[in-house]
């Protein structure tokens, strides 16, 4: 598994701004992900560990060996890491037949040993048809099976994906995840890859890493993070919550309450541990959270009245924008009842409030 | 002195045409272009991946050619090759002759005024092979040198070709520094740019003409070969 603490400071240049990546990493068994918006340092990240980058410091462990360590000026050539990488152009030599490919990554086996691992490659991943032909003959999917075939080749003790599945159309983004999980479950070699793609985490990771301007800001099963938000920062980037700032009104640890203010409205909640009377905190709660009903004369308690903006129509559900940023996600089936419906107030379940 | 008299085609002007200017051109610019490609892949390569100090110094002192005026560098040679200097003892004991006013000088100075031209568009060449390639194959465990021959070269190829071809055909066409370090002896180390000057200069203008065309013919022929070969979207 790898162990990494890499710092890389770019200065400012005339096309970018000065950027620094610092940051401490550790994976495990399994497929991980790094996590975050462009500009992060996701690919710099694999980079460093590929080899193509050289950290200001720092140390990369891969298992018990040293790739990197600055303070002993270690810096493993990338032939030396046993890292596969498989780009996100996928890098399959243009001038080589996909067999030439393969063979390329088995070079330093024996003849026949080389010969026969190919062969199991090229049939594991459903190459056999295609083997005679040059990859811009290949399809999408081929080229993707072809790339990752000649990363295992090479017996890596890790694989590294640059976002792999980055502009790739459903179908082939369901095969490629067919793939890995294939990859997983028959060669067991450890996974880092790069996504901004959050379902992807969910699809495929048993563990993510969120980055952040260069910056890890958390790390844990991709459901965790995604009920705990280590922050609002963190929040923001999975992109699924309603944030509101609220204001403290009071605490009743007694009875596991709380009450909250937003805006000109009381919510309750359960009780906070570590807050004071006062504080200014950020509620989060996801849009399937909340519930939207008809207005039926005044509200009741954890009730806020709210006006409709807009109506988003999603694959398997129906998002309400109400005024003021409250996005509710409901199923089609329940948004159908109150199709007509004029006049909305939105319920925040109690046991659902959380703030950070 | 060689003198070809009869060439296949008869014509009452080209009888007593002496060939010998072309032939030794060619030879020149092959030998030359030979010379000036291995030399020139191998100065690419260094100046497109080596992180030595003075890289860049280096390839300025390698575009100098192009840029000088061709006395100044049949000066440099003549100063550096000729009799007198440590490489023109060495290689008169080597080879029992000096170098300078041989046809072996023209070689070099052909190779002086093409290889430049070479090293540029090989060095180009070498850095616009998209370096994923190159990334992917060190992460498979080629050393570096299965990275350049099995990868870099193949994909860069086409370019290098064309390069090589501009270089033959810029190697025909040296003058000054030829006229410098190998001079003007007919029928020994009379190159066809040289030819030329002496035929006009005699009023011979039957062979200048002649000269002159089939020169501008064989150029126009390579320079079309080269477009041909030119960097080309490699499909994905």
């Amino acid at each position: 598994m790898i162990l990494a603490r890499i710092r890389k400071h770019f200065p400012a240049s005339a096309e970018s701004a000065a950027f620094t990546l610092e940051l401490e990493l550790q994976t495990t068994a399994g497929i991980t992900v790094l996590f975050g918006p462009s500009g992060a340092g996701k690919t710099l990240t694999l980079d460093c560990i590929a080899g193509f980058v050289r950290p200001v410091e720092g140390r990369i462990l891969l298992d018990d060996a040293i790739l990197f360590d600055g303070a002993t000026e270690v810096h493993l050539p990338p032939q030396a890491r046993q890292c596969g990488y498989v780009f996100q152009n996928y890098a399959l030599f243009p001038h080589m037949t996909l067999r030439e490919n393969l063979t390329f990554a088995a070079d330093r086996l024996p003849r026949l040993e080389r010969h026969r691992r190919v062969n199991e490659m090229i049939e594991r991943f459903r190459l056999t048809e295609v083997a005679g032909r040059k990859p811009h003959e290949l399809s999408g999917g081929q080229k993707q099976r072809c790339s990752i075939a000649r990363a295992l080749l090479a017996a890596p003790k890790l694989l590294l994906l640059d976002e792999p599945a980055r502009g790739l159309d459903a179908p082939l983004r369901t095969e490629l995840y067919a793939v890995l999980h294939q990859v997983r479950a028959e060669f067991g070699t450890p996974i880092l890859m790069v996504t901004h793609d959050l379902s992807e985490c969910f699809e495929l990771a048993e563990s993510m890493v969120v980055l952040h301007e260069g910056r890890l800001v958390q790390t844990g099963p991709p459901a965790r993070i995604l009920e705990q938000p280590a922050s609002v920062d963190v929040a923001r980037l999975l992109g699924l919550y309603n944030l509101f700032p609220v204001e403290v009104k009071s605490l009743d640890p007694g009875n596991n309450s709380c009450r909250l203010r937003f805006g000109d409205w009381d919510l309750n909640g359960p009780y906070l541990p570590g807050r004071l009377l006062g504080d200014r905190v950020t509620l989060y709660m996801r849009p399937e959270q909340l519930t939207a009903l008809p207005r039926d004369g005044r509200p009741l308690p954890n009730q806020i009245p709210a006006t409709l903006d807009r109506i988003a129509e999603l694959p398997q559900s129906v998002r309400l924008e109400f005024a003021g940023g409250i996005h509710v996600e409901m199923t089609r089936a329940g948004y159908e009842r109150h199709r007509h419906n004029k006049e909305w107030v939105v319920e925040f379940p109690k046991d659902a409030v959380r703030v950070l | 002195m060689v003198l070809i008299s009869t060439p296949f085609w008869h014509n009452d002007e080209s009888m007593d045409m002496d060939w010998f200017p072309l032939w030794l051109s060619l030879r020149v610019a092959l030998l030359s272009t030979l010379l000036a490609t291995v030399s020139g892949v191998a100065l690419a390569y260094a100046l497109a991946n080596g992180r030595f100090r003075g890289r860049e110094v280096l390839d300025a002192a390698i575009t100098l050619p192009l840029v000088l005026p061709p006395t100044v560098l049949g000066y440099y040679l003549l100063v550096v090759l000729g009799r007198e200097s440590v490489f023109g003892r060495i290689y008169e004991k080597l080879f029992g002759g000096p170098l300078v006013f041989t046809w072996q000088a023209a070689v070099v100075a052909a190779l002086l005024h093409s290889a430049p031209l070479l090293v540029k568009y090989t060095r180009a060449a070498l850095e616009s092979v998209d370096h994923s390639y190159e990334r992917a194959a060190r992460t498979l465990g080629a050393s570096e040198w299965k990275v350049f021959w099995r990868i870099t070269l193949p994909l860069a190829q086409r370019s290098i070709f064309a390069a090589t071809a501009l270089a033959f055909a810029r190697s025909l066409g040296d003058f000054g520094v030829t006229i410098m370090v190998a001079g003007n002896i007919p029928g020994r180390t009379q190159t066809v740019a040289v030819a030329i000057y002496d035929a006009v200069e005699a009023g011979n203008g039957a062979l200048a003409r002649t000269l002159v065309l089939i020169i501008s013919a064989i150029a126009l022929a390579i320079l079309w070969c080269a477009n041909r070969l030119g960097p080309r979207q490699t499909p994905a």
